[in-house]
């Protein structure tokens, strides 16, 4: 019980807050609850295919394969492998990273899963259309253009700029949460 | 639509994976739900925190900070509004099309966007227990400023 308050303790206070919110500025604060239960209803309804493939993914791939997929010597295939995986995914950023801890775990690159990162924030494929459709094509076409680059060379430079220590880190750390 | 693909294909996948191994099925799914778990209080956590700056940041607001004011004064307010809110993508493309139309400049909506979509500092703790403090500032301070880059390219294109 103890263990469950500790962990939940963020959450818990925010509650707190948007109470006080709530009984200060009830507008505000009734808005604000109608929509994190919206947003909440909206992620457990995109989450569960997601987490499913994860713990597929993670029991039926072996490591050796995602190393040869996605692993220091995978080259254009395993950007390529990155770029389509973050792009045919749906739902919000914050559910990548879970995958993005998977696949580090089973021994991707590290500037792999940064790209599989940028290309779930920003190329994913429903919301390229979506964007054309409101913002018109040249508007999308221009950043996707660009952002593809971009994208690679954001995770080239983190990857860059981490020490061989930090990496190793991060991976260790990955073996922990994921 | 999408996230009906998705169910499709977890399911269709779950099903060839039970067929093949019951146990190792079981293992994914129990997997599942422990990574799942593993998150859900940051989850929460970050739900509620959009939940209130939503409500506080209402897209009228949103309008009123980098609805007219233009030049790099409204992008870099376009740029750090971006940062900071969470707003899904059927959420934003609208709104961003709706501040056009009231006068906002392309350059402006542009950085908005690719921060928005890029550039989490509400989610920065749970990227944090992934891949590390300084993997993740790195990568969000790099991804604000590729947005300018963005907004520059939009601005050349569409002008």
């Amino acid at each position: 019980m103890k263990m469950l308050l500790k962990r939940y303790k963020y959450f818990l206070v925010l509650l707190v807050i948007n109470i006080v919110v709530y009984c200060l500025y009830p507008t505000v604060g009734q808005k604000s609850a109608e929509i994190t239960w919206s947003n909440t209803v909206e992620m457990l309804s995109v989450i569960p295919p997601i987490f499913i493939l994860l713990g597929l993914l993670d029991v039926w791939v072996q490591r050796e394969t995602m190393i040869k997929l996605m692993g220091e010597k995978s080259g254009i295939l395993g950007i390529l492998i990155a770029f389509f995986l973050g792009s045919a995914a749906a739902g919000p950023l914050y559910a990548a990273f879970p995958i993005a801890g998977v696949l580090l775990q089973k021994g991707s690159k590290f500037s792999n899963v940064l790209i599989f990162i940028g290309a779930w924030s920003t190329t994913k494929i429903p919301m390229l259309l979506f964007e054309a459709s409101s913002m018109g094509w040249k508007f999308m076409m221009t950043r996707f253009v660009i952002d593809i680059p971009g994208i690679m060379l954001i995770a080239y430079i983190t990857a860059k700029i981490l020490n061989e220590k930090e990496k190793q880190y991060i991976y260790d750390q990955a073996g922990n949460v994921a | 639509m999408f996230t009906i693909l998705m169910y499709i294909a977890a399911f269709g996948f779950l099903v060839l994976s039970f067929i093949k191994d019951k146990k190792k099925t079981y293992m994914a799914l129990k997997k599942a739900w422990k990574s799942f778990e593993n998150i859900l209080p940051q989850f929460l956590a970050i739900l509620v925190i959009i939940g209130i700056m939503l409500a506080v940041l209402s897209p009228e607001v949103i309008s009123g900070l980098i609805g007219e004011k233009s030049g790099w004064l409204g992008m870099l307010m376009a740029s750090l509004v971006g940062s900071v809110t969470l707003i899904p993508g059927f959420v934003a493309f609208p709104l961003a099309s709706a501040l056009l139309k009231n006068g906002a400049g392309f350059m402006q909506i542009a950085v908005f966007i690719s921060t928005l979509m890029m550039v989490g500092i509400v989610t920065i703790p749970l990227e944090i227990k992934y891949f590390g403090r300084k993997a993740a500032l790195l990568r969000n301070s790099l991804a604000f400023a590729f947005s300018f880059i963005v907004a520059i390219a939009i601005g050349v294109v569409l002008r």
